[in-house]
């Protein structure tokens, strides 16, 4: 069953009637419809989207952490299709430590948006290629993009000095 | 070698022909004193990656086996620190992004908070907006050809275009007080109000540019060198540029009509008359061909702004979110209140999301703000051009010289603050 907000929306129709309980939730932001899929059935939503739906590129994939609130992650992919010039998000709520498989397998270019959500939110994707930090040094503690993560980081303090 | 290195100690006894040299080479050989496989870093200093990149290269002989770039060397946590901003500070980070095209950065940003406060521009701001911003993208451009050139071996580009730059700048200098790190677009229209004498400036401009395009074409187009240098390098099938995620010039060199302006107009840019230039040639010579091109294209927009500027304020009529007229705070007490709010309190953005997109000289690129209701944002994500473009790095240098890696890692124009952010 589609939540109300998106019942006409054409994207989340195709998506609904090949995948009857992926879209779990949707909300009308400032620049059109956004869907919450179902963790489990990302992979199968985005190769759907790609191949019968046009969304040939993956614009990114970003997190965003609303600590303390549980489930306390959101995993966001921005889809972007030429041929219909339209725009998609999809948005994944994830627990801490909850695995979320990778797309990699359906855009090669998710390879890094991935590596950078792990680095920064320390969300882990399951089958990605090479799941290592991107931006901080290799044995960095600690997620920087988390609400709890103190914006000075854990180790320095201007106070120190 | 240095002085007093025990270069035995340094042989690994698993695979013994494996000798690390300190300058950084790693050389396996075949038994035969031949070496055949040999691992190269590219960076993190090195002049052709414009910034801290480092490339790890496994090279046969001269041709590159496989690349992989490094990065993170300039991240700098931006967007961590936009989360304990104010909105209207976060407009100063937006400029450090993408060091070289300020003005679009802070287009992006200014676009997205409009969209979620529901404010309306005045038609005068959007079109100096759109004159600025494609300044800017001819400013970038220019860095991009001056330095390209230089990498492959002309050094007069260099000096041409950075003449011509600096004429640029000098008009941000005028508008803003500053030459690269401009905060000039902000939420709400623009920082200041046009200085006086600005037309008679851009269009003086304007022509110096026009003149100046055509003088690098010369140089360049029908050059045997750069020709030699740049066709039939670096492409990639358009299938695979597309799952890689690549934006901007890059695509469109390899024929994919592409272009935000066009595609999710904003600014006015449905008003201004311009073509969005393509080309097939998929190489390192088309992309510099449709860079070239747009470079005309801008000069045409900034002309027609310069035409048909319309009159009107500067800024929107939004006084729960713009600083006050200063002579108006010294006579009027709700002027002085509301002063007092933003600069101690700031303003509030309702809750939601939004996801804006403007094209950057380099490609897509994408602000999502996120807002909790507060007057800070609670997550802004940069989705910037450079590091959707710089991923494909690997798979176009597979199979090329190493010489050429120079000119493909220039075709692609990243920047690394706006990889790193």
């Amino acid at each position: 069953m589609l939540p109300e907000v998106v019942a006409e929306d054409p994207t989340a129709i195709a998506i609904s009637q090949q995948f009857p309980d992926a879209i779990v939730d949707a909300k009308n932001e400032a620049d059109g419809a956004v869907f919450y899929i179902d963790p489990a059935q990302i992979v199968a939503v985005c190769g759907f989207l790609k191949d019968s739906a046009g969304f040939d590129q993956l614009a990114g994939i970003t997190g965003v952490d609303w600590w303390p609130r549980a489930p306390r992650f959101e995993v966001v992919y921005f889809l972007h299709s030429y041929p219909h010039n339209a725009r998609v998000r999809l948005l994944v709520r994830l627990a801490e430590g909850q695995e979320i498989d990778s797309v990699t397998s359906v855009w090669r270019g998710a390879n890094w948006y991935e590596r950078e959500v792990f680095d920064m939110f320390g969300v882990p994707f399951r089958d990605h290629p090479n799941l290592e930090r991107i931006m901080m040094p290799a044995d960095w503690e600690g997620y920087p993009l988390r609400k709890d993560y103190p914006v000075h980081g854990y180790k320095y303090s201007y106070r120190d000095e | 070698m240095r002085e007093g290195y025990d270069h035995v100690a340094s042989l690994d006894p698993e695979h013994e022909l494996a000798i690390e040299d300190p300058s950084g080479l790693k050389f396996s050989g075949d038994g035969a004193g031949r070496a055949r496989k040999m691992t190269l870093n590219m960076g993190p200093q090195h002049p052709s990656t414009h910034g801290v990149l480092r490339v790890v290269l496994e090279l046969d002989g001269e041709t590159i086996i496989s690349a992989r770039p490094e990065i993170g060397y300039l991240h700098t946590g931006i967007e961590k620190e936009c989360e304990v901003k104010k909105y209207q500070q976060v407009v100063t980070l937006t400029d450090r992004v993408d060091y070289l095209s300020n003005l679009n950065n802070n287009l992006c940003y200014a676009l997205a908070v409009e969209r979620l406060m529901g404010v309306e521009i005045p038609a005068f701001a959007q079109w100096m907006r759109v004159m600025l911003c494609e300044l800017q993208r001819i400013s970038s451009h220019l860095v991009w050809l001056g330095t390209h050139a230089m990498d492959v071996g002309a050094m007069t580009p260099y000096f041409y275009t950075f003449r011509e730059r600096e004429e640029i700048l000098k008009i941000f200098e005028m508008f803003s007080g500053q030459r690269m790190m401009t905060s000039y677009i902000r939420p709400g229209g623009l920082a200041l109000e046009p200085p006086r004498g600005w037309h008679k400036a851009v269009s003086r401009v304007a022509d110096r540019l026009a003149d100046g395009i055509e003088q690098y074409a010369d140089l360049l187009t029908a050059n045997p060198i750069w020709v030699n240098r740049t066709k039939h390098v670096g492409g990639l099938p358009v299938n695979v540029l597309m799952e890689l995620g690549i934006t901007g010039p890059i695509l469109r060199a390899a024929g994919v009509k592409t272009d935000a302006r066009k595609d999710c107009p904003h600014s006015s840019y449905d008003k201004f008359d311009f073509e969005v230039p393509t080309r097939t040639g998929n190489d390192v010579f088309a992309r510099y061909e449709v860079r070239m091109e747009e470079m005309r294209q801008s000069v045409r927009i900034v002309r027609q702004a310069l035409d048909g500027m319309p009159s009107g304020p500067w800024q929107a009529d939004a006084p729960h979110m713009l600083l006050p007229d200063r002579e108006k705070m010294k006579t009027q007490m709700e002027s002085l209140i509301y002063h007092f709010k933003i600069v101690t309190e700031g303003y509030r953005v309702p809750p939601g999301s939004v996801y804006q997109v403007v094209e950057s000289p380099r490609g897509e690129l994408g602000y999502y703000v996120v807002s909790d209701g507060t007057a800070n944002p609670h997550r802004v994500f940069m989705r910037t051009p450079s590091f959707g473009n710089l991923q494909a790095l690997g798979a176009m240098l597979e199979g090329t010289l190493l010489a050429d890696a120079v000119a493909v890692m220039a075709s692609i124009d990243f920047v690394l603050g706006d990889t790193d952010r």
